[in-house]
């Protein structure tokens, strides 16, 4: 049945809108009001038009610190994808253990993302830590507070442990939503594994999927917490993302101005590629 | 059919998963100086004097109820806001929906840096800076497009003849939203309340920008700690244990609607 055209249904969508818009539409309108304007003090603003953008994309640490975000990002998809549909192809569709299997995924997604971090201080530390100890014992050199390479492989593994289960849980639940009758009727044309995959699962995977990379792509962009607990952004510079360069800049400095345009131009980016993903996802659909 | 038995590599990734929380409990038991001693697997002298620090010390347990008083008060504000709009988008076309649900959802791809310093100018004006109730305005910004996202999956599997029926039986609309809708919608409304509660407790950049020292959370409380009193490893890993705990408490309560609640509603 086809939905009715009611405009009335405004009066039931109201509260939301009343509610994102002082949690958000204000927030934005002050911020693409400051990115044009240089702000001495409440009295004292000039209206500079694009200068802090202009600034911003000729900054050094930005465009740095957005290489470094989109590598982390790309390299977080491309392991947490895959881990998460081999994963939840691993899980036994019923039973005891099923539930089991799924509260231990659950775990890590209810973590506070700073505990998050402790904890992987604490696990990979060379001294107390029992990844650190035992990675030192077989001889590598390993440590993440000094050495970069040893720092991303240490966020990417945090990452991995603390998101992948998401993945998994979507995946599963497109999984379990598949009638056995599919199953049965691969069976009869012999197929197994990957053909079983490729023909029969993935095409009922695609808008668990569809959600679960927006869902981690746009997330992996915003990443804040676990680094800055973990490396707090070194050594040297080594680990600082977008969300750290920018609140150093914003709350750190109190450079209104700079912060500001850099916010927008942020925002702006996440938007971008979620959307060219959407869309090419649609496209393909039609 | 599908394997009813799970795979060996489950087993190993669970293993993988266990390993840092195994190792997080083991130091909440463990003295600082068995800790800063030495290796051992399993702790030689359990203590709970870690425990016993956390529970004592209001700037502890303070900070903990503070954490739940604004997940509490966001889960219900969410959820009371996003009911009748996740209704409406299910129902209903009406002028400009199809952009305003995209608009909802942009607002959860706003990385919460960008916000962070109107949120505190906007909070300090109308002085509610450091109270839980700012927290959960704030963390609206992302629950409460999940929120509607989610409900709307659930609400759209809630048959339409059930509407009719109900007109049909004289009763007003309000009696059918309240007695007979939100009823069904339950399931719906716990997943929701999961998610909410997944992405409010385990923020840190917005709770801690928007708190001083009144409605500090927990999750602060733990990073203060630990530039003020050069790390106490023992005290911090015993109040990880226990950030944790409301966690596994509400996928304990959620257990049987996990596989469905990831689904949003929509497979």
């Amino acid at each position: 049945m086809q939905p009715s055209r009611n405009n009335k249904a405004w009066l039931a969508v109201a509260p939301v809108v009343l509610v994102v818009a002082f949690s958000a539409i204000v927030p934005l309108m002050t911020v693409v009001n400051y990115s044009v304007q240089d702000i001495f003090d409440v009295n004292t603003r000039i209206f500079v038009g694009l200068d802090w953008y202009r600034e911003t994309l000729r900054d050094p640490r930005f465009l740095e610190a957005l290489l470094r975000q989109l590598s982390f990002s790309a390299l977080v998809l491309v392991l947490e994808i895959p881990l998460g549909i081999w994963i939840a192809r691993a899980i036994p569709r019923q039973g005891r253990q099923t539930t089991v299997f799924l509260i231990i995924l659950a775990v890590p997604l209810l973590i506070p993302w700073n505990v998050v971090g402790v904890i992987w201080q604490i696990f990979a530390r060379p001294d107390i830590g029992l990844l650190g100890a035992a990675v030192s014992a077989l001889g590598v050199s390993y440590n993440y507070t000094s050495s970069p390479v040893d720092a991303w492989v240490t966020l990417l593994l945090m990452d991995v442990w603390h998101w992948t289960s998401l993945v998994a849980l979507l995946c599963f639940a497109g999984l379990a939503s598949i009638p056995p009758a599919y199953y049965q009727a691969a069976a009869l044309d012999g197929a197994k594994g990957w053909r079983l995959f490729r023909h029969v699962e993935l095409p009922h995977l695609r808008s668990v999927l569809t959600i679960a990379v927006l869902l981690r792509a746009m997330d992996s962009l915003m990443i804040y917490t676990e680094p800055f607990v973990l490396t707090g952004g070194g050594p040297g510079a080594s680990t600082t993302f977008l969300s750290q360069y920018l609140t150093t800049m914003a709350v750190g400095q109190f450079d209104l101005g700079p912060a500001a345009a850099f916010s927008v131009l942020y925002f702006l980016l996440i938007l971008l590629l979620c959307w060219i993903f959407h869309a090419s996802v649609m496209r393909r659909d039609a | 059919m599908p394997e009813s038995k799970a795979h060996w590599s489950l087993y190993l990734y669970c293993l993988f998963l266990l390993a840092p929380l195994y190792w997080l409990v083991s130091m909440a038991v463990k003295h600082n100086r068995d800790i800063l001693g030495g290796l051992e697997l399993v702790p030689a002298n359990p203590t709970f004097a870690n425990f016993v620090e956390v529970f004592t010390n209001p700037a502890w347990y303070q900070a903990f109820f503070n954490s739940l008083a604004y997940v509490g008060i966001n889960s219900a504000l969410t959820i009371s806001v996003a009911l009748p709009a996740a209704y409406a988008f299910s129902r209903y076309r009406f002028l400009g929906d199809k952009q305003l649900f995209f608009w909802l959802l942009t607002n959860r791809m706003a990385p919460p840096a960008v916000f962070l310093l109107p949120f505190l100018q906007l909070y300090s004006s109308i002085g509610l800076f450091d109270t839980p109730l700012a927290v959960a305005l704030a963390h609206c910004l992302f629950t409460v497009p999940l929120a509607v996202w989610i409900l709307e999956g659930f609400a759209a599997a809630v048959p339409r003849e059930l509407d009719e029926m109900a007109a049909i039986d004289g009763h007003s609309f309000s009696y059918f939203f309240f007695a007979l809708f939100i009823p069904i919608m339950r399931g719906g409304i716990g997943v929701t309340a999961f998610f909410c509660f997944m992405f409010s407790w385990v923020e840190l950049l917005i709770a801690r920008t928007l708190t001083a020292s009144e409605a500090k959370p927990i999750a602060v409380a733990m990073t203060r700690t630990v530039s003020a009193s050069g790390l106490d490893w023992g005290v911090l890993a015993a109040a990880g244990v226990l950030t944790i705990l409301p966690g596994v408490a509400v996928v304990w309560f959620v257990r049987r609607h996990l596989a469905k609640g990831f689904a949003l509603g929509r497979v």
